[in-house]
């Protein structure tokens, strides 16, 4: 005997599914909006820096900063970031100086040469998307995390110092007093709370700006879709993460 | 021999081959890290102690939570680019509330110099001062509220302009006096300096004022009392003939008598 579809039956059913399908729907958002508050999630990230050469002033307070967040040595040969000051003369010649990293500023220009063009760089890890340092790590203490930074574990670096000699940018250093590599992790413990990196937090005029290079509506996008971007040393392949708006071709 | 049975060099082989495998197994066991290679060639552990790093600037939001005015001013103003803690320094910890000592109250002119100071190297357009020509002697946050550091549209003081003769001046016997005790000094003069020329004293007579032989030190001189001060007298019908006073002493550093 077959079951008729009553009436009633099919009213009850026509309020039902159309209930359960929009629960279905929203369940999935609701979710994720839970997990997003309480639980960083790596693999959704994938972060990235943008440097305005035209708004750094060379305070030195992003280098000052990050070695006080980092507990980075004082002493003037380890740094995780530094500013550079570039300086153009008319006939040519090029001068490159960072007083102990630009931490306490700089000194007034003492040649009497006349200038064609000047300005300040920082550098930083460009957290590579393929990093030469992680290449030739023997024991696999430096690695590229899901969200797209570059860091080491200090409990497995041998200090073999290989990191050191293969990064193109000088951006690590060995710590005195580990003697393991040290680096900018993007402030690691600070980015994963939701935070600023120490240095962009710090920079007076928001020369720097951090956030995620796949989403579009970001304030790092927004730089980079309205600025001339250029990146350290394209032609070595390591395709870096720093992004610098305006760099002047003398910058290496 | 019995064809089946394993001969013994194949045994003692073998069992060498046992037991090179089991120690190598056994020795990876033991030296690679439990998590190492579940995210990648790494230890997935890792980022948890690298992530667990303690954090020193707490971030201007945490400031924002009691210092709410400060806060809006500086957002509102030139500073509004700036960290609570860019000048403070590193204060999460007072954040949380277990700092014993406040956050530094930077004072001096130091701090602001380090971005204010004038370099070639900054961009164009940024404030800059040469600090040996702006108001050597006085504190940045006498004139400017580092909180809202708008430039004021007329100078606080003579010496934002008049600077050089401020720095004489300083350390003359004329010290103790304004400048407008001797100059007339109209309101506009601030706003349009060269349409509104302040007036100089043209006479004798006016350095007569204090100076005369015969003439009491004034108590109320243009709303200062003078009395303190030892004051030179000289005759003015006998001394300098037909000059003026200031053809012979500078008046902003007069000489000792």
């Amino acid at each position: 005997m077959s079951k008729t579809y009553e009436r009633r039956e099919f009213l009850a059913d026509l309020v039902k599914f159309p209930c359960a399908t929009l629960l279905l729907g929203v369940s999935g958002p609701i979710k994720a909006l839970a997990s997003a508050g309480n639980e960083y999630q790596a693999s959704e990230h994938n972060y990235a820096m943008g440097v305005q050469i035209e708004k750094c002033i060379g305070c030195g307070k992003c280098v000052e900063a990050c070695k006080i967040e980092n507990d980075v040595p004082m002493e003037p040969y380890y740094f995780r970031t530094w500013v550079e000051r570039y300086i153009i003369y008319t006939d040519g010649e090029v001068s490159v100086d960072s007083p102990n990293g630009g931490i306490n500023g700089f000194p007034p220009v003492e040649s009497d040469k006349d200038i064609l063009r000047t300005f300040f760089v920082p550098k930083l890890c460009n957290h590579c998307e393929n990093p030469p340092c992680v290449q030739v790590c023997p024991v696999g203490a430096t690695f590229k995390s899901q969200d797209g930074v570059v860091l080491v574990d200090d409990d497995y670096c041998i200090g073999c110092r290989y990191c050191i000699q293969a990064c193109p940018y000088g951006a690590r250093f060995l710590d005195p007093r580990t003697h393991t590599a040290g680096k900018c992790t993007f402030c690691y413990h600070r980015i994963t709370e939701g935070l600023l990196p120490a240095c962009v937090e710090i920079c007076p005029t928001q020369a720097r700006i951090f956030g995620e290079l796949d989403k579009l509506s970001t304030p790092l996008n927004r730089m980079m879709r309205q600025s001339n971007i250029q990146v350290l040393k394209a032609h070595m392949n390591t395709e870096p993460k720093v992004f610098y708006s305006d760099l002047d071709g003398e910058v290496r | 021999m019995k064809s089946g049975k394993i001969p013994n060099q194949v045994l003692q082989v073998g069992f060498v081959f046992l037991l090179v495998g089991t120690s190598m197994i056994l020795v990876r066991q033991h030296f690679i890290p439990e998590s190492f290679g579940e995210l990648g060639h790494y230890r997935a552990d890792a980022v948890g102690v690298i992530a667990s790093h303690e954090i020193q600037f707490a971030g201007w939001q945490a400031c924002m939570e009691c210092h709410e005015d400060q806060v809006a001013a500086k957002n509102n103003s030139f500073h509004r680019t700036l960290s609570c803690e860019t000048c403070h320094g590193a204060a999460a910890e007072h954040a949380s509330g277990e700092a014993e000592e406040d956050p530094p109250l930077p004072t001096g002119r130091a701090l602001c110099l380090t971005c204010h100071r004038y370099l070639v190297s900054r961009p164009t357009g940024f404030p800059q001062i040469i600090e040996e020509l702006h108001e050597p002697a006085k504190l940045c946050h006498t004139c400017h509220d580092p909180h809202d550091p708008t430039p004021s549209e007329r100078p606080e003081s003579c010496s934002g302009c008049h600077a050089a003769i401020a720095r004489v001046k300083a350390v003359s016997h004329h010290a103790p006096l304004d400048c407008e005790v001797c100059h007339e000094v109209a309101p506009e003069h601030f706003l349009r300096p060269r349409s509104n020329i302040p007036r100089k004293p043209f006479e004798r007579a006016f350095c007569g004022n204090c100076h005369a032989a015969g003439v009491d030190t004034p108590a109320n001189f243009r709303g200062v009392d003078l009395t303190a001060f030892e004051v030179p007298k000289v005759d003015q019908d006998t001394h300098g003939g037909t000059l003026l006073c200031w053809q012979c002493h500078y008046q902003h550093s007069p000489e000792a008598r």
